[in-house]
């Protein structure tokens, strides 16, 4: 079998998926309640798709494959084909998107289990796996920008997917319009390109873009970077991710921390070699991720809803991957996009093991309150009526921890690895450049604080007393082994992840395996920077070691504060920091400011302004065309008498017309 | 000539042309069936599995080259294969629809499907002929039966008026036809359309009249303004899968012939002006009129004289890429069209076929039959010509060439009028899913059933409308007809 026969079946399953699903659920009403049937299906359709890429990987000589099917469209100099790339890049990014996803599938069988939405479920879900798998194997810029859009319909679809609740349908439509921004932007970039260089092929683009005009090299970087700030929530189109979360929890897992929000890294690391040309936009990309990490990190540590705790810290891990973008280690970001995906997939699997479980508690006291009267109703993402839940949940609570450790960066686990390559690429990187040692600064300290709002997320989930209403008499459950199965998985792919990337200090950086299949000095698909500055061994040393010590720290204070205090440290804190607090928690009044600047007065511009002359000027013209017509219509009406006679001397009329051109035109 | 050759290359004719031969003489085996057991049940599936076995057959030459049979007076596959299976593809949807639509209106008669085979006959005759004798026989062929088929209800006064509107103006426009094809001889002595140009010599006035006069025959029958005038009383009154088969398959047969003699018969510079004045009248007239038609059927007549505006515009830009094009249009509009009708037809539960029914009789049927509405979704947005779908790649296919030869004004003038038609076709989809039910017609009492094959075409005609809007391949499928070599295969 070869990358022709396989890619089809790769990408075409996950199509097939979604039809059954969808189709049989519209269809067959009575269907719908066989989630058997429905969720192995779905599964099946990921699964075998990873095992086929499993297959690809395990036989790819380190040679691009194309696999052309046919020409989607060709008008004049456009021609643009339905092609797949199998590279390392796309091989990585596939494998996870597979992998992780299949994970999540299953997980999904348990999670929704119930759910009157099961099929819809599935149907989007996997049409989700097939637009990603597009956005990641496209060969040009339009199946990639097909995949692209392809994944912020399912977005849109899943943020939504409890749409009889306006909050969520509000959601889901952020989400939507924020991408859009970002979507204008990426769309602009592609014309530019095709503009420059004539075509949107990669081949042509990676070879030819690094040599555009500096002018035009910038603006399309610049252009490409928007893009992916609003795909991957980054300063300033971030605000939309936070609001996902209003989705099942499964799909905050899949879309909203492993794949889709790392499409825009993706999309910089493809077009690595013209990023890398561009050093201006660089500066500004390393900056803009540092701000975003930062920023994310402060906002987590007040959050109490554990879903938004883990979507800003999602935001804050984008920020130091476009900050390794930024310092130009572009396979730092994909192996940290790789390690993301499995702890943060396992830590929102939890939560959703967590909120499953007080979901649970929550219909046990309304049935014991009901008697006396209440509604028993507490808000079960709430982490403040959570605690204690070790005892209960042993298996969610140890992959719980170990991701959050993982992520945490204590030694030997993946996140480790990752984040230190990253912040060690941008110390390196300060000898060259200018911002090299501010992003350098503001990781270390969004390090600290990534190890602080975790374990605090973990303890005050899990240690501790049981904080719900009549904890003493109500006890939540473990999940499903269907829930449980993806978890240890990925938790165990959270210890051992980080091996595939040792850092240099171990047999000079022989021993990082994804630098050698992705970077470009080995012949990868990702730039690198030339004439790297070499820092001594030692410093390295010392840099991992403070990389470790400040993840221990992190904890270790985390731990000891809200496991001695419980939620009540958060008022510490609050009295502390004062203003600073305050201006956390409530999200830095981002929200509040485009509301004020953007929201309004487009909304006043188009009622005072604009509405008035769509009304008065284009429909009246569009009506006065109508009348018109209608006008022009009645009357020609007439002459269509019936009477036969009249349909002669039509023809004879045109017989005359005719000839008359032929003979004399 | 030797006569002792004359049989010789028979048997090999008929080989090639065994899907004509066939049908023919199956045609005439219901004819005889027909006169000893009256409406026989086996006779719709006689002529459903001849047209069937006509339709592979010319579908898996299509690829062939070209040639000619009986002694130069047709031509067989490439381009006339396709244009064949066109013919018999309609054919066989229209009799799969056709059978429940005549139960239900108590005229299910066998010589109907003697009349389809007879009539397709004709077109595939007129379709492939190389000669000015074999376009004459198959057009008086075809337009004959189509006579009979559109008075099939003999009682009803508005069907038997409108066949015979169609028959005398018919016989007018024949005349002309006819006239045409005598100057050309004149002019030429040969009646081999190939054979035309070089023999013109001195008689160019006298050819280029004899060419006019036969394009007045052929614009009449493909319905062209002002040669359109009978199209709403026929439509109207015929019944409804019919008027599918006969807006369809019998242009197709007439775009054909008229494609290879303005392709063989006169440079293109002689005949652009003429064709692209007679798009603009018919895609101008055939949309605005449609406008203002409250009866489904007659809407849908204009749309079609507005549909044969576009293909002409093809025709217009005068060269092999504008043929291909047309030749595709024909593709999606036989599907759509064909679609359309049926859906009409399949909605026609008052049993006066139709030719009463107003758009507003069917007001919410669209949650009633969701099936067909959803279908005439497709098909509405295909006529209007919205892409993904084969109508759009259709349109594309036909002003693109007009714009590179020139004629940019014309294909703005398509597009402006492809726009106006939009109201018309959303008009229906407004109707069905947008407007309340309406009372007086009791739509709330309707028990009809959609019968399974019906159904199935209908289907068919919506997934090929699909396919041909997302696979761009059929294109290069006509285009091949015209690289070069359609010339030299013939003698």
């Amino acid at each position: 079998m070869n990358a022709s026969t396989l890619i089809p079946v790769i990408l075409l399953l996950p199509l097939a998926g979604a039809l059954f699903c969808g189709l049989v659920g519209l269809f067959v009403p009575a269907l719908r309640q066989r989630e058997g049937l429905i969720g192995v299906v779905g599964t099946a359709m990921v699964i075998v798709p990873f095992l086929a890429v499993l297959y690809l990987f395990l036989n790819f000589d380190g040679g691009a494959i194309v696999v052309e099917f046919y020409t989607w469209m060709a008008a004049g100099d456009l021609s643009v084909a339905f092609a797949y790339r199998v590279d390392q890049l796309s091989l990585v990014m596939t494998l996870v998107v597979t992998g992780v996803g299949g994970l999540i599938h299953l997980y999904s069988i348990g999670y929704m289990h119930g759910d009157p939405g099961y099929w819809r479920f599935f149907a989007y879900l996997n049409l989700f796996i097939f637009a990603m798998l597009n956005l990641v194997l496209g060969d040009n810029l339009v199946v990639l920008f097909l995949g692209w859009e392809g994944v912020g319909l399912c977005s849109y679809l899943l943020i939504g997917f409890w749409y009889t609740d306006l909050k969520n349908s509000a959601a889901a439509n952020k989400a939507f319009i924020m991408n859009r921004v970002g979507d204008f932007c990426f769309l602009l970039a592609m014309f530019l390109l095709f503009r420059e260089l004539g075509s949107l092929d990669f081949d042509v683009l990676l070879v030819q873009g690094p040599s555009l005009d500096e002018g035009v090299l910038y603006l399309t970087v610049f252009l490409l970077f928007m893009g992916a700030t609003g795909k991957s929530a980054q300063i300033p189109l971030f605000t939309w991710l936070p609001d996902a979360m209003a989705g099942p929890t499964p799909v905050s897992a899949l879309i909203h921390a492993a794949t889709m929000v790392t499409s825009g890294l993706y999309l910089l690391a493809r077009f690595s070699p013209l990023v890398l040309a561009a050093e201006g936009i660089m500066a500004f990309i390393a900056i803009i991720g540092a701000l975003t990490a930062i920023m994310a990190a402060t906002i987590a540590i007040t959050q109490n809803d554990i879903k938004k705790v883990l979507a800003y810290s999602t935001v804050s891990q984008l920020g130091f991957m476009f900050l390794a973008t930024g310092v130009g280690a572009f396979f730092v970001a994909i192996f940290h996009v790789v390690m993301h995906a499995f702890f943060k997939g396992c830590l929102f699997l939890g939560s959703g093991s967590v909120i499953h479980a007080m979901h649970d508690v929550e219909h046990q006291l309304s049935q014991k309150l009901e008697p006396e009267g209440h509604t028993g109703k507490f808000d079960p993402q709430d982490m403040r009526t959570m605690g204690g839940l070790k005892k209960f949940m042993p298996s969610t609570r140890i992959t719980f921890l170990i991701a959050t450790l993982a992520i945490a960066g204590i030694p030997l686990l993946s996140g480790f690895f990752s984040k230190d390559e990253i912040l060690f690429r941008a110390f390196e990187s300060a000898s060259t450049n200018d911002y090299g040692m501010l992003v350098w600064i503001v990781g270390m300290v969004t390090a600290f604080l990534t190890a602080v709002y975790m374990i605090r997320a973990y303890v005050l989930t899990f240690e501790g007393e049981p904080r719900w209403p009549k904890a003493d008499t109500i006890q939540p459950h473990e999940s499903p082994w269907t829930m449980t199965l993806p978890l240890w998985v990925l938790a165990i792919l959270s210890i051992v992840g980080g091996y595939i990337g040792l850092p240099g200090v171990f047999a000079h950086g022989d021993w990082n395996l994804i630098h050698h299949y992705l970077g470009e000095s080995f012949g990868g698909p990702l730039a690198e920077v030339h004439g790297e500055a070499h820092v001594a061994l030692s410093t390295e040393w010392i840099l991992l070691a403070l990389g470790a010590a400040i993840a221990i720290a992190g904890v270790a204070l985390g731990w000891y504060w809200y496991s001695k205090h419980g939620p009540a440290f958060d008022d510490r804190l609050r009295s502390r920091f004062g203003r600073l607090y305050r201006a956390a928690e409530g999200k830095y009044f981002v929200d509040e400011a485009y509301e004020k600047v953007i929201v309004k007065p487009l909304i006043v511009g188009a009622e005072k302004g604009l509405a008035p002359f769509d009304t008065y000027v284009v429909d009246g013209l569009v009506n006065a065309v109508a009348f018109i017509t209608r006008g022009l219509s009645f009357v020609l009406k007439y002459i269509q008498t019936g009477v036969v006679q009249i349909y002669a001397m039509a023809i004879v009329i045109g017989v005359i017309l005719v000839l008359a051109m032929m003979m004399f035109g | 000539m030797d006569l002792t050759q004359s049989f010789s290359s028979l048997g090999a004719d008929i080989i090639v042309s065994a899907p004509l031969v066939l049908t023919m003489v199956m045609g005439l085996v219901i004819v005889v069936l027909d006169a000893f057991r009256r409406n026989h049940v086996a006779t719709p599936w006689i002529a459903a599995l001849t047209l069937a076995f006509g339709l592979v057959m010319e579908i898996t030459r299509i690829g062939a080259a070209s040639g000619t049979a009986y002694y130069d007076l047709l031509r067989v596959g490439g381009m006339a294969a396709y244009v064949n299976a066109l013919i018999f593809g309609s054919g066989l949807l229209t009799v799969i629809l056709a059978r429940p639509y005549l139960e239900s209106i108590g005229h299910h008669i066998g010589e109907v499907y003697a009349l389809i085979l007879f009539a397709s006959t004709g077109m595939i005759v007129l379709g492939t002929a190389n000669s000015l004798i074999t376009i004459f026989v198959g057009f008086e062929t075809m337009s004959i039966c189509l006579y009979i088929l559109t008075g099939l209800v003999r009682t009803n006064q508005g069907a038997t008026e409108s066949a015979l509107k169609y028959f005398l103006l018919g016989a007018f426009a024949t005349g002309f036809l006819l006239y045409g094809i005598a100057l050309m001889y004149g002019a030429t002595g040969t009646m081999y359309l190939h054979e035309m140009q070089s023999a013109v010599g001195d008689h160019q006035t006298m050819f280029r009249s004899g060419v006019g006069l036969l394009l007045v025959g052929f614009l009449f029958k493909v319905s062209a303004v002002p040669f359109h005038m009978w199209t709403p009383d026929v439509y109207q009154g015929a019944p409804t899968p019919l008027v599918g088969y006969m807006s369809t398959a019998s242009k197709s047969a007439a775009f054909a012939s008229l494609i290879l003699v303005l392709y063989l018969a006169l440079p293109s510079t002689q005949w652009i002006g003429v064709v692209a004045v007679i798009a603009l009248l018919t895609m101008v007239i055939g949309n605005v009129i449609a406008l203002a038609q409250t009866n489904v059927k007659r809407m849908l007549a204009y749309s079609s004289i507005a549909h044969a505006g576009y293909i002409l515009v093809g025709l217009a830009a005068g060269s092999p890429e504008g043929y291909s094009g047309a030749l595709f249009y024909l593709l999606v509009y036989t599907v759509m069209n064909i679609g359309a009708f049926g859906v009409i037809a399949l909605l026609e539960w008052d049993g006066t076929q139709g030719s009463e029914q107003s758009l507003d009789s069917l007001s919410g049927i669209g949650y009633k039959k969701p099936l067909l509405a959803w279908s005439m979704v497709f098909f509405m947005f295909g006529l209007a010509g919205f892409p993904p779908l084969g109508g759009f790649i259709g349109k594309v296919a036909v002003f693109g060439p007009a714009i590179h030869s020139g004629l940019t004004w014309l294909a703005i003038v398509g597009v402006l009028t492809s726009a106006v038609s939009a109201y018309y076709y959303l008009r229906v989809l407004v109707v069905f899913f947008m407007k309340e039910s309406n009372p007086d017609v009791a739509t709330d009492n309707i028990t009809f059933s959609v019968p399974g094959m019906s159904a199935a075409v209908i289907v068919l005609c919506v997934i090929m409308l699909i396919v041909l809007g997302i696979v761009p391949t059929f294109l290069d499928v006509t285009a091949s007809f015209f690289d070069g070599n359609m010339l030299a295969t013939l003698p």
